[in-house]
């Protein structure tokens, strides 16, 4: 029945005294700036805060930064671009937190219309990350006048900043009383900022802030909120990859808040708003009809991909060792449909019909700070379930706790998960111990522990492990290497980062192209690039190295554009039309990218095409693999992904799936038969090593070459002029760290071909011709 | 709990939308009727159809910002003062009568006044009080719903 007659969750319910807390604030810095409308999706200018020297800056949007940059991400790039150094670290003065919107975020007749690209030089890669985000700040950042906020410097105690777009004011002030944890904090800066003691008044702030395991760790991502009416809780979703919580605590930022006077469905001044209702309407009914018989979004959100990943050996399980678990199915999405609450409408923006951020309301929590609490949980999607199952927690309940506290204490859900599973795999294989875990037995499925863990990292316990544990494989394969426990190949192969960054939570075994989809990345292995397991692994639809590039190049470029847009992508193509199979490239739905076209026409005023998408995006990919490169990174080197990732590390994994790695020897290797029968595990374990260490090198060629980079990965000052970008500095630089390469030997394709192989070209400088 | 549906009577109904005026005089003080109009009256074969609210509230659960209510008296009522324009309604209506014109971005629907009912010459129109959950639960089935809980499955 329809649930008009009010609703309650159940959660423990806070007695703050706000008055008193908002009384300890002293505002250190004030700045009034003018009002004026958004046009066509551009509020126009950009915001600089600078919380050391206590200053604000305003920069007009220009129609060069449109075309180079088209907005969002964009904009976040270039901002950076404007006002960091080559070697600029995470925890520098003058690293910015960039919190961007695009032209089209803050839509509401479109499904999927309000997210936030956050930009930053991360402390797990030391290049910039960018994550995408949910929630109302970055629309409200937009109503609020300003296209996109960068903050610099830092605090010199803890601050938080108050952009006020109903008095046309924004604050820095002090906030010494304030919680840090996300799910408090946010709850009190609602009810603080609101105008009237009214659900409707809290819907109209948006709070930005991390969590107090964010301070003392690598993982920390961002929480923006989002406040639910019916609810009544200061709901939030998580901008989490790349450690983005830790610049913020490191700036000593609390909370980042955003008010705004009213939200209308008109507040971007679109050119046609009926044109982008009509749009929105006929994706509503595709939602509504079709749903239920594809992904099931709206009933159990991502997590329908649980059972899917399993029964398809694609679900990491024990430090991604298997794809597959005989209690895999405890963690299927009917577990938590159970304890999810229905018939509230989910979007974390308003018009998101797909509505698939699920909640499990009244949760009793059973470790730590808020032992005993009924909370809010938001989630969990497929990544944290996956997370747990990669920790061999096959409890729903602990998925949960781990759900919340990660959220809370402002850490990544998927660094963490894929963190401490490597540690549980060096746990089982003696090279950690409870002695070397600080007394931590941290063997796969022992949840306690791995919530004791992120409880003593929200303490700031200063125990050698949990301080390298929270900075991130990369420091702990480092740590354990120099330390001289373990074999440091073992070590190196099963750890599952690159650039730096832990991996999202797919098996890439036997998917070469989504190998690549994780390392020929530009922030590290995340999904949000390319999602190729499908396409290459089940379906075969890319079998040449020169299908895989072009898939590597045609979806970065168009899963890029939805961040330039202030957009999310799972609109896109987790509900497709009817005759979706019928088109001649089912797998690009171009029903809808052509939605996609017609509203940013409909906003914006231009006139694009489906093309031009796709250059949008091919501008600032390029531009961010550039700023790669300048800050000393962004070369096949960097690309470099872990074994574990191409296939079996261990004899124990060979041995699970014999028969499919034995018929790779068979059919790809070309090993005889009767040689075969005659090899131990070992030998046949070295050949696939050698063998699909080549395969991915293969692939790098074939991708950098389509994306028009030289054969080390450095995008040519040549094809970014051939996308218009003519910014000398960025063109001579390129071309200084090309001819260094070229003097280091490093123009090389990396792939040894056979004799009826080639590479994709034998001129190395094939660029300068163009 | 009880509410008023507009009930038509398509043996009395001439096609004449006298009703559609009325209505989007109601609405958007127009005559034009048509796509301003919450009632809708077609031609289907030699008589004509009515579609029209029947109050049975789904809608209201699909509203981010609770534009939609229930009155006391049971009548489903958007309030475009709070309504942001984004169609959830529209797009998920089970009957397609919420609507959106061409002359704003939020949608409207039937208020239950009854003006299309005083309106119709031919008292083809009847503003009927009827029991709520027989509504609800005659939507359900049209939808093929066995549990109308699922939140998925019952939109």
């Amino acid at each position: 029945m329809p649930i008009d007659r009010g609703y309650e969750t159940g959660n423990t319910t806070h007695e703050w005294d706000i008055a008193k807390l908002k009384a300890a604030h002293k505002v250190l810095a004030e700045y009034k700036y003018e009002k004026k409308p958004i046009e066509k999706g551009f509020a126009g200018r950009v915001l600089y805060i600078d919380i050391s020297k206590l200053t604000f800056k305003e920069e007009p949007v220009t129609k060069d930064m449109k075309k180079t940059f088209t907005g969002g991400r964009g904009f976040g790039l270039k901002m950076l671009w404007d006002t960091i150094k080559p070697t600029t670290r995470w925890d520098s003065e003058e690293n910015g937190l960039v919190i961007t919107t695009g032209p089209m975020c803050g839509t509401t007749q479109y499904p999927g219309m309000g997210k936030s690209l956050c930009l930053t030089i991360s402390p797990s890669t030391n290049i910039i990350c960018d994550s995408n985000v949910g929630g109302f700040f970055g629309p409200y950042l937009k109503f609020c006048g300003f296209d996109a906020v960068e903050v610099q410097g830092k605090a010199n105690e803890d601050v938080i900043i108050v952009i006020d777009g109903e008095n046309s004011k924004i604050t820095i002030e002090t906030a010494p009383m304030e919680e840090t944890n996300s799910h408090l904090v946010n709850e009190q800066l609602t009810y603080m900022y609101a105008d009237e003691d009214t659900e409707a008044s809290r819907q109209l702030i948006s709070v930005v802030s991390s969590g107090k395991a964010a301070e003392n760790s690598y993982w920390g991502c961002l929480n923006f909120s989002f406040w639910d009416q019916r609810r009544k809780v200061a709901r939030m979703k998580q901008a989490g990859r790349g450690g983005l919580g830790s610049v913020l605590r490191n700036k000593k930022l609390k909370a980042i808040v955003a008010k705004v006077d009213k939200v209308t469905g008109e507040l971007n001044n679109p050119v046609d708003v009926q044109k982008i209702a009509e749009v929105g309407t006929k994706y509503h009914k595709e939602i509504r009809d079709l749903d239920r018989y594809q992904c099931n979004m709206r009933t159990v959100g991502t997590g329908h991909l649980v059972e899917i990943m399993d029964d398809y050996d694609l679900l990491p399980t024990e430090n991604y060792r298997f794809g597959t678990f005989p209690k895999a199915s405890r963690l299927y999405s009917p577990e938590f449909y159970k304890r999810f609450a229905k018939r509230i409408p989910d979007g974390c923006w308003h018009g998101c019909t797909m509505a698939c951020a699920k909640t499990v309301d009244g949760f009793t929590i059973r470790t730590g700070p808020y032992k005993g609490q009924k909370v809010t949980v938001d989630g969990p999607e497929y990544e944290t379930v996956g997370c747990c199952s990669n920790m061999s927690v096959w409890d729903p309940d602990w998925c949960l706790e781990f759900n919340f506290y990660c959220d809370t204490y402002g850490l990544d859900t998927i660094s963490t998960g894929t963190g401490i599973a490597f540690y549980m795999e060096m746990y089982e294989y003696g090279i950690l111990n409870k002695e070397r875990c600080d007394g931590l037995e941290l063997s796969f499925g022992n949840a306690e522990a791995m919530l004791e863990l992120m409880h003593r990292m929200a303490r700031g316990d200063d125990g050698e492990f949990v301080k390298v544990a929270g900075k991130g494989i990369r420091r702990v394969k480092d740590w354990l290497k120099q330390k001289g426990w373990g074999d440091p190949q073992l070590i190196e192969d099963c750890g599952m980062e690159s650039k730096g960054l832990e991996y999202s939570e797919y098996v890439t075994k036997e998917s070469l192209a989504m190998q690549g989809g994780y390392g020929l990345t530009l922030k590290g292995p995340q999904h949000d690039e390319a999602w190729l397991i499908f396409m290459d692994m089940v379906n075969n639809q890319i079998p040449t190295f020169a299908d895989k590039a072009e898939a590597l190049h045609y979806f970065p470029m168009w899963r890029t554009w939805f961040g330039l847009n202030g957009l999310c992508k799972l609109p896109w193509n987790d509900v497709e039309p009817a005759n979706n199979a019928e088109q001649s490239h089912p797998e690009r739905v171009p029903e809808h990218v052509q939605n996609y076209v017609e509203i940013q026409n409909a906003i914006t005023g231009w006139s694009v095409d489906a093309n031009e998408l796709i250059l949008q995006s091919e501008r600032c990919y390029n531009w961010q693999r550039a700023m790669n490169v300048w800050m000393g990174r962004g070369r096949r080197k960097d690309d470099w992904i872990p074994y574990r990732s191409m296939g079996p590390v261990t004899k124990m994994e060979y041995m699970s799936r014999q028969e499919r790695y034995d018929k790779v020897l068979l059919e790809k290797v070309n090993v005889p038969e009767d040689k075969l029968k005659c090899m131990q595990v070992e030998e046949k374990m070295k050949i696939l090593y050698d063998f699909r260490q080549n395969e991915y090198q293969k692939l790098a060629d074939a991708v950098y070459y389509r994306r028009g980079w030289t054969p080390n990965g450095v995008p040519t000052p040549q094809k970014l002029k051939q996308l218009g970008i003519n910014h000398p500095e960025m063109l001579e630089m390129l071309q200084q760290k090309i001819d260094e390469d070229e003097k280091a030997g490093l123009n090389a394709w990396g792939g040894k071909y056979s004799d009826e192989e080639s590479p994709p070209t034998t001129d190395m400088k094939y660029w300068e011709k163009w | 709990m009880k509410t008023k549906i507009i009930v038509h009577y398509p043996e009395k109904c001439t096609g004449c939308l006298a009703c559609e005026k009325a209505c989007s005089q109601v609405h958007f003080k127009t005559q034009n009727g048509g796509e301003e109009s919450a009632i809708r009256i077609e031609k289907k074969g030699d008589k004509f159809e009515a579609t029209v609210c029947n109050h049975c509230g789904l809608c209201i659960d699909m509203c981010p910002v609770q534009a939609l209510k229930r009155t006391p008296k049971g009548t489903v009522l958007l309030n475009k003062n709070i309504c942001i324009g984004c169609q959830a309604c529209v797009g998920f209506c089970p009957r397609g009568v919420m609507r959106r014109a061409s002359a704003r971005v939020e949608p409207f629907k039937c208020i239950a006044c009854g003006s299309c009912v005083r309106a119709c010459p031919e008292g083809a129109l009847e503003l009927v009080e009827v029991e709520l959950d027989d509504i609800e639960e005659m939507v359900y089935i049209k939808q093929g719903v066995e549990d109308p809980d699922c939140q998925g499955g019952g939109h």
